[in-house]
């Protein structure tokens, strides 16, 4: 396979400079569209299937400046309106062009407090990269400006600079609000709320913070020590976080207003219970759910055998049913576990499959085998209750259905076997049942997501909620811009609570 | 510098340890807030290393709201249940959540037969104190392999209106597995209106099979390898009636007779052989510990 090393795009870039930074601002739009479009430079397969470092390595300053050139600061600024969270992109992107790299920075973190993580895990080619005017004149949007590389490298250069800034926090106002869980919906909510001076409490389940950041999203693709950072970040603010504390078990969520006098509250538990399949054998040995399957990995560090007291299944054929991140998470983590065949069982086509594009070109290039059109239909085990093999059916694609998808048709009579000992199911989630377990005043629709209004709010008083809770699975960005729509909410009811008592006081 | 997160932890300390038998522990926790939350039925989880450590599930066994603190129980089976026993008083467990799975619904029924085996008589005693404080007639049957696991034996004749105690080998008291005493209370006529089953998942299983012919609900109390606990990574579940089930959420009380108890099984003994090869490289670690220091 041709791999191109980080030396050498690192060398090309610097080729590029000496021929185009001395025009960078007389270029016309034409001469900028030839630029060549720089490559994230990344680990060699070869290598990284046998560790967890990060795949993705970063942008070179040459090439974060080349690929920023790209960009046309056109007027439209389509990206900033597909960006959930509205980061002024041709404005950053201007800077890292120049070589101002710190107030690209601060450009980015008017709206964004987590770049380091944005920039790794959200999906660009369907947000900010999407209607790209760059993409969509080379009529392709695999050569839109490529602008999560380049957040990701403002992010990581910020760290390494040590420059990173603490962002100011206004006097203390004495109200007090509760989020809970510590995931990119929960951290967004505290950060924003923090900083009008709130006192904002974090509620963990987990022994470690940051939700699915931290059990879901594999080291490979999402280092630990950045979500570190970014946690001590809002630690220095003087948010206050509380793990092994579960809301709705340790404590009663109303118990929060009621006793312990918070004055708001956001629900940020994120996925719930596991989806299957409901199919034959799913409860055989050797089936799991993408979330035991990479908690296992991820948080329990499973992956660090013989140090790690959580086990984790040992497998030669692996099979994941899904197209989405976290079916390619799944299979990358179980081939760094030592399968020797993974399979990616989807039954659409590689067109439809919700995953980043660069998470799928990297389980490529680890060896991952993709077999599109094809489902399961049961798991079979053997005498000791153990997966021996699983069926399947072949499928085609016919008229498109609500979702704008074509809809998979089964081919009948197309069954075969596929010879694997271990099954991982990643068709998604439905919600977390145990705060609309013990809180009936919340309501939630039918598959037990929370039902908000257009600020977040849900039915009871007080009490928001946002992220996967109310979306089922959906990204690290949208749950983001959910928290950021809540936390614009709370700090407007506390800010016209504290304008009444003011009023009557005076 | 690395800096720990969280900067406060909610450790909790440990108050007394009591060894009940030659592998089977008590231990009362500092825990204010569990205990409060704390009804018959559920269940902590328990990691005694926060960074390589494992989640266990853990029945809680008593609580005491003024007090602040609950009483686990348990039995030395594996790496993390022997670390566990070997914390003293003072020491303090990282990582205690809970309570946490649904609590024992107690009301009158009537006559009820509390059925506890071995290290399962631990969470069956608060279950059958609140029976009894619901105004039912209560029949208690414990059992376990040979006397030396026979635990809480006082404590449960207490608040049993009737008591028949057993061993597998006859080595104390009357010579049976629980089945037997049971299918005769189920002989009687009337018959009692229901059974509480919780020990391990064999003796459940029989215990639901002993009942079945005599149509009285049974409720068994699940306790499978789970990760988060809290609903979140399904690997706990379990066939109940032919469907999936969440014993972290939706249990860990199920109906015994609609229980795949064999796919349970199965699915108990998944990391068999790891759990046995941490078990004895932990034990060959110690015996080479101490042959060091000395």
């Amino acid at each position: 396979m041709n791999f191109t090393t980080q030396e050498q795009l690192s060398e090309e870039a610097k080729k590029l400079i000496v021929q185009y930074l001395p025009k960078i601002d007389t270029m016309k739009t034409k001469e900028r569209m030839l630029i060549p479009l720089q490559e994230m430079p990344s680990q060699n397969p070869a290598v990284r299937i046998s560790n967890l470092n990060e795949v993705a390595l970063g942008y070179t300053p040459e090439q974060a400046i080349i690929e920023a050139m790209r960009c046309i600061q056109c007027p439209k600024k389509v990206c900033v309106e597909d960006c959930p969270v509205q980061i002024d992109i041709p404005q950053f992107i201007n800077h890292i062009a120049h070589g101002e790299f710190e107030s690209a920075a601060s450009v980015i973190k008017e709206t964004n407090l987590l770049p380091a993580i944005c920039g790794r895990v959200c999906p660009q080619e369907t947000q900010c990269q999407k209607n790209c005017t760059v993409g969509k004149a080379l009529k392709d949007v695999n050569k839109a400006v490529s602008i999560g590389r380049l957040e990701r490298f403002v992010a990581d250069w910020e760290n390494a600079s040590g420059k990173i800034s603490v962002p100011q926090v206004k006097s203390e106002t004495g109200r007090k609000i509760a989020v809970i869980g510590s995931g990119p919906a929960g951290l967004t909510v505290a950060a924003d709320c923090r900083r009008e001076g709130h006192h904002v409490t974090v509620f963990e389940a987990f022994h470690k913070l940051g939700g699915v950041l931290r059990y879901g999203i594999p080291e490979f693709r999402l280092p630990n020590e950045i979500i570190d950072r970014e946690i001590q970040i809002l630690e220095k603010m003087g948010v206050e976080f509380k793990t092994n504390f579960v809301v709705g078990k340790t404590r009663k969520l109303m118990d929060l207003i009621n006793k312990d006098g918070y004055d708001a509250i956001f629900i940020g538990t994120g996925a719930g219970l596991p989806l299957f399949m409901n199919i034959e054998g799913e409860n055989l040995v050797g089936v799991f759910s993408a979330n035991e399957y990479l908690t296992r990995a991820n948080l329990m560090r499973a992956f660090e055998k013989g140090k790690a007291d959580t086990p984790i299944y040992s497998s030669k054929n692996v099979a994941v049913l899904g197209g989405g991140n976290v079916a390619m998470d799944a299979a990358r983590m179980a081939k760094r576990l030592g399968a020797e065949n993974v399979y990616i069982v989807y039954r659409r086509t590689e067109v439809e499959m919700p995953a980043r594009k660069e998470e799928v070109a990297h389980a490529k290039e680890e060896g991952i085998e993709f077999h599109f059109l094809q489902n399961a239909k049961r798991i079979l085990g053997d005498e000791k209750g153990r997966v021996k093999a699983m069926e399947c059916l072949r499928y085609q694609l016919g008229e498109s259905d609500e979702s704008g998808r074509r809809k998979p048709i089964i081919i009948p009579n197309s069954e075969f076997i596929m010879d694997v000992d271990t099954v991982i199911v990643a068709i998604g989630n439905s919600s977390n049942p145990l705060i609309s377990q013990t809180t009936p005043e919340i309501k939630t629709n039918k598959w037990g997501n929370i039902i908000v209004d257009e600020n977040q709010k849900t039915s009871a008083d007080k009490i928001y909620a946002g992220g996967d809770i109310v979306l089922g699975a959906a990204t690290v960005i949208l749950a983001m811009g959910e928290g950021r729509r809540a936390a614009a909410a709370i700090n407007k009811m506390l800010a016209e609570e504290i304008e009444k008592e003011k009023i009557v006081a005076s | 510098m690395v800096q720990k997160f969280p900067p406060e932890n909610t450790m909790s300390k440990i108050l007394v340890k009591q060894q009940l038998s030659k592998d089977v522990f008590l231990m009362k926790l500092e825990a204010p807030l569990i205990a409060e939350e704390r009804l018959p039925g559920q269940f902590v989880i328990i990691q005694v290393d926060e960074e390589f450590g494992e989640r266990i599930p853990l029945t809680i066994a008593d609580a005491d709201k003024t007090e602040g603190t609950i009483t686990i129980i348990f039995q030395v089976v594996g790496k993390t249940t022997l670390q566990l026993s070997m914390l003293n008083i003072n020491d303090t467990i990282p990582v205690l959540v809970g309570p946490l799975g649904k609590p024992t619904h107690t009301q009158k029924f009537g006559t009820v037969v509390c059925v506890g085996g071995g290290i399962g008589i631990a969470p069956l005693h608060p279950i059958a104190q609140a029976l009894k404080q619901a105004g039912n007639h209560v029949i208690t049957i414990i059992g376990a392999r040979t006397k030396e696991l026979l635990i809480l034996e006082k404590e449960m004749g207490k608040i049993a209106d009737e008591f028949i105690v057993c061993t597998d080998d006859g080595s104390y008291a009357r010579k049976a597995l629980v089945t037997e005493p049971l299918k005769e209370v189920c002989q009687r006529n009337p018959k009692p209106d229901m059974v509480i089953a919780i020990g391990p998942p064999l003796m459940m299983k029989f215990c639901s099979e002993t009942t079945r012919p005599f149509e009285i609900f049974t409720q068994v109390s699940l306790n499978t390898i789970m990760v988060d606990g809290t609903g979140m990574c399904g690997g706990c579940r379990v066939n109940v009636n032919k469907e999936i089930k969440f014993v972290c959420v939706d249990g860990p009380e199920f109906n015994g007779h609609l229980v795949d108890f064999d796919n349970m099984i199965a699915r108990l003994n998944s990391y068999k052989e790891f759990e046995r090869e941490a078990h004895k490289c932990y034990l060959e670690k110690l015996i080479h510990d101490k042959e060091v220091s000395v």
